[in-house]
C-alpha cells in the first residue's frame, strides 16, 4: 500500500480529493438549503459549452468555461430575482443548450479530440500540479469568502424576506453565493469532472445531515465525508482497476446508504427526519 | 406627532393587476393598527412593501429619521420553512443582523445576551438549543416573535398572529401584545379582527383600496356586537353593520 501512495499520480489524486472536498463541503450545504442543485447541475453543463468554445479558439479551456458559466449564474440569479417563475425552465434550457454548444465545437476542432467522458468524469488521475495550484486557489478563495459573509449568506438561506426587511444585501449576497458556486464549479470539472461535482456538492451534505442538525457542524462533516468517500473511491479504483471517478461517487452513495440504516436502526426511532433532507 | 412611517399614494401589483392601490397611512408612536380585509385583499402585499420586501410600483414610504433600521416583522409561522438546520438561539440573533454586521463572524456577547434574555421573556429558555424543526406552530411563532423583538423595534408587524390557535395560545399571545403595547407601534394583520377588539387604536380595512377608522368609530355597545358577529364588521354600508359604507373612489376629495 505504502508503495502506491510513492506514485506522484496517486498523490495528486489525493491532494485534488482533499480540496474538491474542502471546496465542496463549505459550498454545498448553502446549495442544498437554498436548493440550488439543479442550478448547479445547469452551471456545470452550461461550462462545457465554454469549454468547447475554448478548445475551437485554442485558448485555455478554463478561460472558456469560466466566461460561460459566470455569464450563467447572473442570467439565473437575474431571472430567480425578477421573480419570473421560469428559473426551472431557464436552468433546463441552458443545460442542454451549453452542452449541445459543447459537443458541436469540439467536433468542429480540428486535430486532437478531447474525450467528452473526462469532462463528465474527469480524471482524477491524470490531475497536473498546475491543476492543483488553481484548485488551492479556489479553496482559498470560497473558504475565505464563506468565513467573511457567513452570517449573511445563513441569513438569506434561513429566511431571504426577513433579510430583506433587515436591509442586508440579500440580491448582491445571492449573486456572491452564484457566483462562488460558479467558480468552484468551473475549477472542480477540470480536475474531478462535471458529475463528480455534483456528487461532493450533494452526497456529503445528505451524509452530515444524516449525523447533525448544526449547520456549522454539517459544513465540516461534509469536507470530512468528501475526503472520506475520495480516498475510498480511489482504493476501491485502484484495488478493482475500475474508473476513479465513478468509483468515488458510488463509494459516497454506498457510505449515505449505510449511515442511513444505522442511524433508522440505533437512533432514528424517536428522532425527527433531519432538516436538509428534501 | 411625527409619524414613524408616513405611506403616500402607494401602489403595487402582480403582472399587470394592481394588488395595492394608492394606499395612504401613517404609523404614529404607539399606535396599534388593525389591518384587516378579505384574503387576497393585498394585506401581506402591504406588509412586505413597508418592510422593503418589495418594491412599489409608485408612491412613497418616508421613515423617522431612526426609524427605519427598527422594524420587527413576524411572518405567519405556518407558511415558515422551516428545513434549515439552525438552533432557536442562532436564529433569534439572525434578528440582530442589520446592514452593518452581516460581514465577519464575530458574534456580540451583548446580543447574544439580549437573545437569551428575549427568549426567557416568552418562555423559551429551555428550548433555546432545540433545532427549529423540532418545534411546535405555537413555539415556533414565539420564536418568529423573538426574532423581531431582540432588535427592539420601534413598530412591530405581525402577519396573522392568532390564525390556527387554540384559545390559551391566543390569550398568551395577546398577552404579550399588551406588555408590548408600551414600548412600540403595532400594526396586526388579521382577517377575523375579533380578539383585538378591546385593543387597537386605527383600523385600517384593505381590499385593494384602504380605508381608514379612528377607534371612535365603534363604540362600546357596537364592540359587543363585534364580538357577537365578527365579519360583521367588513360588511360596510350593509344593514345591520358597525360602520358606514365607504365613499366611492370618485367621490373622494
Amino acid at each position: 500500500m505504502s508503495e502506491v501512495l510513492s506514485y506522484g499520480f496517486i498523490q495528486h489524486a489525493i491532494l485534488a480529493g482533499i480540496m474538491a472536498s474542502v471546496v465542496c463541503g463549505v459550498i454545498g450545504p448553502f446549495i442544498v438549503a437554498r436548493r440550488m442543485v439543479f442550478i448547479s447541475g445547469g452551471l456545470s453543463h452550461t461550462a462545457f459549452g465554454g469549454l468547447g468554445i475554448a478548445y475551437w479558439l485554442g485558448i485555455h479551456p478554463l478561460l472558456g468555461a469560466t466566461v460561460f458559466v459566470l455569464a450563467a449564474a447572473v442570467l439565473i440569479a437575474r431571472i430567480h430575482e425578477k421573480n419570473l417563475n421560469q428559473n426551472d425552465l431557464a436552468i433546463g434550457i441552458l443545460w442542454a443548450v451549453g452542452v449541445a454548444i459543447g459537443i458541436i465545437f469540439i467536433h468542429l476542432t480540428p486535430g486532437y479530440a478531447p474525450d467528452l467522458m473526462t469532462f463528465l468524469f474527469g480524471n482524477i488521475l491524470t490531475v497536473s500540479p498546475g491543476d492543483l495550484l488553481v484548485t488551492l486557489l479556489l479553496v482559498l478563495t470560497v473558504t475565505a469568502t464563506v468565513v467573511v459573509l457567513y452570517r449573511g449568506f445563513v441569513a438569506v438561506a434561513l429566511d431571504e424576506e426577513y433579510a430583506k426587511a433587515r436591509r442586508l444585501p440579500v440580491a448582491s449576497l445571492k449573486m456572491g453565493l452564484m457566483v462562488l458556486t460558479a467558480l468552484s464549479i468551473v475549477t472542480l470539472i477540470q480536475v474531478v469532472g462535471i458529475l463528480l461535482v455534483i456528487a461532493l456538492l450533494t452526497i456529503p451534505v445528505a451524509i452530515a445531515s444524516e449525523l447533525t442538525r448544526d449547520f456549522r457542524r454539517i459544513m465540516l462533516l461534509s469536507i470530512l465525508c468528501g475526503i472520506f468517500t475520495c480516498l475510498a473511491g480511489l482504493l476501491v479504483s485502484y484495488v478493482a482497476e475500475l474508473p476513479s471517478g465513478a468509483s468515488i461517487i458510488l463509494c459516497g452513495g454506498a457510505l449515505l446508504g449505510l449511515v442511513r440504516i444505522g442511524n433508522r436502526l440505533f437512533a432514528g426511532r424517536k428522532s425527527p427526519p433531519p432538516t436538509l433532507r428534501q | 406627532m411625527e409619524p414613524l412611517i408616513a405611506i403616500e399614494h402607494l401602489t403595487y401589483g402582480y403582472e399587470q393587476r394592481a394588488v395595492v392601490e394608492d394606499v395612504s397611512l401613517r404609523i404614529v408612536p404607539e399606535d396599534f393598527i388593525l389591518l384587516i380585509g378579505p384574503n387576497g385583499g393585498g394585506k401581506t402585499t402591504l406588509l412586505k412593501l413597508i418592510l422593503g420586501i418589495i418594491s412599489p410600483w409608485s408612491g412613497t414610504i418616508r421613515f423617522r429619521g431612526d426609524a427605519e433600521g427598527r422594524l420587527g416583522y413576524v411572518p405567519q409561522f405556518a407558511n415558515f420553512n422551516r428545513t434549515f438546520p439552525i438552533s432557536v438561539l442562532d436564529m433569534v440573533l439572525t434578528g440582530c443582523l442589520n446592514r452593518e454586521n452581516y460581514y465577519l463572524s464575530r458574534r456580540r456577547n451583548a446580543d447574544r445576551e439580549k437573545a437569551a434574555a428575549t427568549l426567557a421573556k416568552l418562555g423559551l429558555i429551555e428550548r433555546q438549543g432545540s433545532n427549529i424543526s423540532d418545534l411546535s406552530g405555537g413555539q415556533l411563532q414565539r420564536v418568529l416573535i423573538a426574532r423581531a423583538l431582540v432588535s427592539d423595534p420601534l413598530i412591530l408587524f405581525l402577519d396573522e398572529p392568532t390564525t390556527s390557535m387554540d384559545a390559551s395560545s391566543q390569550s398568551g399571545l395577546l398577552e404579550l401584545i399588551d406588555s408590548l403595547r408600551a414600548h412600540m407601534a403595532i400594526v396586526v394583520v388579521t382577517h377575523d379582527p375579533t380578539p383585538y377588539a378591546h385593543r387597537y387604536d386605527h383600523i385600517a380595512c384593505l381590499n385593494r383600496e384602504l380605508h381608514y377608522h379612528r377607534r371612535g368609530e365603534l363604540d362600546s355597545p357596537t364592540l359587543e356586537k363585534v364580538y357577537g358577529c365578527p365579519v360583521e364588521i367588513l360588511g360596510h354600508g350593509i344593514p345591520h353593520t358597525l360602520l358606514p359604507r365607504h365613499a366611492r373612489r370618485g367621490d373622494r376629495p
